[in-house]
């Protein structure tokens, strides 16, 4: 992976991020610096609160920075419109009020709507891109069910194949394997490293499964009160940054296996 | 989306099942005429009694049209806000227009009486209700507006359209509470609904502003397509969310206040024709579900104004009662058989 200024998708300057209404503002988390790459898995990594969701919100154009610059692709955030933005940065969210009546198909097809006509008529080229997605996300047998059939395992998958077609260099999933068994959840991660390679995208999700995020992602994104840093699982081990990930009197992390464990004596 | 060839022809059947029904609505009433002689009244030829022209023209023909009209207009407003909302039992009052036309209407008939004289004169012509039900709407619609702009969720603006809702009532029911029983009853007889009063240029103005709404009905349909989603991916497709919002405010406003203004509150169309709909035929594109819910609500509303002045009888039965007595056992009967809920 060449990390040459050609490669770079998304880079923050001294992001600010946070909430400002009239009582005033609510910064969440300053200087942050981050810079990814095509094709790189990264997860977002940090205790409740800390302001995952929010870092999230903020570099795929929902939430405004407080300051600082979110570049995609070279350009500033804030100057695309919602039309290019749309053609930038796919999400995958959970908790959505999606309509459970609609088809698997015409899910997915909802992704090309930054690029079909003012009725939403889908050309030969927008039903190739579904039928890839579908293809790059093994869903071909469920593209014809609804989506109340589905399990919470194949909504996601759907999810993530509709984002794949709307086709844009940078996808942000929000916690994808909530609600998701242990099989379910390396199984998701699996296929967000296998689309990132295949693809070339740059697909950030974040996540509270640390241990599998170690495992497979090429970077993560680790959020402390202090400092915000991005850097590949392995680094980020030996510089112990995992350690005071969160409070000692639960759980350590072992360096050797590169897990969390729960302290058993007493 | 796929199954677009199939679609297209339940609508072109549900299509030919309007005209027969309006034929039927012509032909049926407290006289009945055979269609042949509705033609000859049409296209101004030999019919078999002179009174079935004048029947047919000026009073029969309106208000099929006005039956179509209302339906289609009041269904759309449904589909719009339940789109909107993404929430099934959204309708065109939860705006709170037609609370605002019935506060409108309550103070011009029951508040005339307050100030007596002339003015009692002046509240029983039709026009002075029309003009107090569209203000009433209209101020529902400025501070629904208002309160859309200040509101970042939506959700928020349905509770506000219902708080109008509840608010207009109760000033509703203080006025009613102050009137002599002559006002209370005009008052109640406006809130059972009309299809039949009006004349062909009241239809014209009514016509006009269907148009206007379904215009910007048609031009939201990508976007509401979108909104199947929920706002933060409709937002993330492109979508902008406050503009779109205020574009269907616009449209439900343009629909359900014009024809609330001319016809008085008519229930359960708005929220019931969306569902029928559904169930009938599983589609989420607004490409076809916008004219599948026109062509609903238009035969709905015709069905419930047969049966309203049903053949043979002498009066009319109230339209605004006839509609859920009809179309409540409709989506009943349906939800059962079919065993779940499709939205």
């Amino acid at each position: 992976m060449k990390s040459n200024a050609e490669n770079i998708t998304l880079k923050t300057s001294n992001l600010e991020i946070g909430y400002q209404d009239k009582n005033g503002i609510k910064s969440i988390a300053e200087k942050i610096d981050l810079e990814v790459h095509k094709s790189e898995l990264i997860a977002v990594i940090g205790v409740n609160g800390i302001g995952k969701s929010t870092l999230l919100r903020t570099i795929s154009g929902i939430q405004q920075a407080l300051s600082g610059t979110v570049e995609i692709e070279g350009k500033t955030l804030n100057a695309l419109n919602d039309l290019q933005r749309a053609s930038q940065i796919s999400l995958v969210l959970t908790n959505q009020p999606i309509s459970k009546n609609l088809s698997v198909f015409e899910l997915i097809a909802l992704g090309r709507q930054p690029y079909t006509n003012w009725l939403g008529k889908l050309s030969k080229i927008d039903t190739e891109k579904i039928e890839n997605a579908i293809k790059l996300t093994s869903i071909e047998s469920l593209k014809d069910r609804k989506c109340y059939e589905l399990s919470d395992g194949q909504l996601q998958r759907v999810l993530i194949a509709r984002a794949i077609a709307q086709d844009t260099p940078i996808i942000i999933l929000d916690e994808p394997t909530t609600h998701l068994d242990m099989y379910h959840k390396a199984y998701v991660v699996k296929l967000l490293k296998k689309l990132a390679k295949q693809t070339n995208k740059t697909i950030i999700f974040a996540s509270h499964e640390i241990n599998l995020a170690i495992q497979i992602c090429d970077k993560i994104i680790l959020m402390h009160p202090e400092k915000t840093q991005i850097d590949t699982p392995k680094n980020l081990i030996s510089s112990g940054a995992f350690q005071d990930l969160f409070p000692k009197d639960l759980i350590h992390f072992d360096e050797i296996s590169g897990a969390f464990r729960i302290k058993n004596e007493d | 989306m796929q199954h677009t060839g199939k679609y297209v022809s339940i609508l072109l059947i549900l299509g030919l099942f309007l005209v027969a029904l309006i034929l039927l609505n012509i032909s049926l009433g407290s006289v009945n005429i055979p269609v042949k002689d509705i033609f000859s009244s049409i296209f101004n030829t030999e019919v078999s009694k002179e009174t079935y022209r004048y029947i047919v023209l000026d009073y029969r023909l309106p208000k099929a049209f006005t039956a179509i009209i209302a339906g289609s207009g009041l269904a759309i407003s449904g589909l719009l806000m339940q789109t909107m909302f993404r929430n099934p039992l959204a309708g065109p009052y939860v705006l709170g227009l037609s609370s605002g036309a019935s506060l409108g209407v309550a103070i011009v008939i029951m508040g005339a009486t307050l100030i007596g004289g002339s003015f009692v004169a002046l509240a029983l012509s039709k026009w002075t209700l029309v003009i107090a039900s569209s203000l009433g709407s209209l101020m529902v619609l400025f501070a629904v507006v208002l309160g859309s702009v200040r509101l970042r969720d939506t959700m928020a603006i349905l509770i506000v359209g219902l708080m109008f809702a509840s608010l207009t009532g109760a000033v509703v029911s203080i006025l009613s509470y102050f009137s002599p029983a002559a006002q209370l009853q005009q008052y109640i007889f406006w809130s059972f609904g009309s299809l039949g009063d009006l004349s062909w240029a009241e239809v014209g103005i009514l016509a006009i502003f269907w148009f206007l709404g379904i215009s910007l009905a048609i031009f939201c349909i990508k976007n509401l397509n979108s909104l199947l989603l929920g706002e933060e991916y409709a937002r993330s497709l492109g979508v902008n969310i406050s503009q779109n919002r205020m574009l269907i405010i616009i449209a439900t406003c343009l629909l359900a206040g014009s024809i609330t203004a001319f016809c008085g509150p008519i229930a359960f169309i708005g929220l019931a024709v969306p569902h029928l709909i559904r169930q009938i035929f599983p589609i989420n594109n607004h490409l076809i579900l916008l004219p599948a819910v026109i062509l609903g609500g238009a035969i709905l509303m015709l069905i419930c104004d047969i049966v309203a002045q049903f053949p043979g009888m002498e009066f009319t039965l109230p339209i605004n009662a006839i509609t859920s007595l009809i179309g409540a056992p409709v989506v009943i009967w349906l939800l059962i058989r079919k065993q779940k809920f499709l939205f």
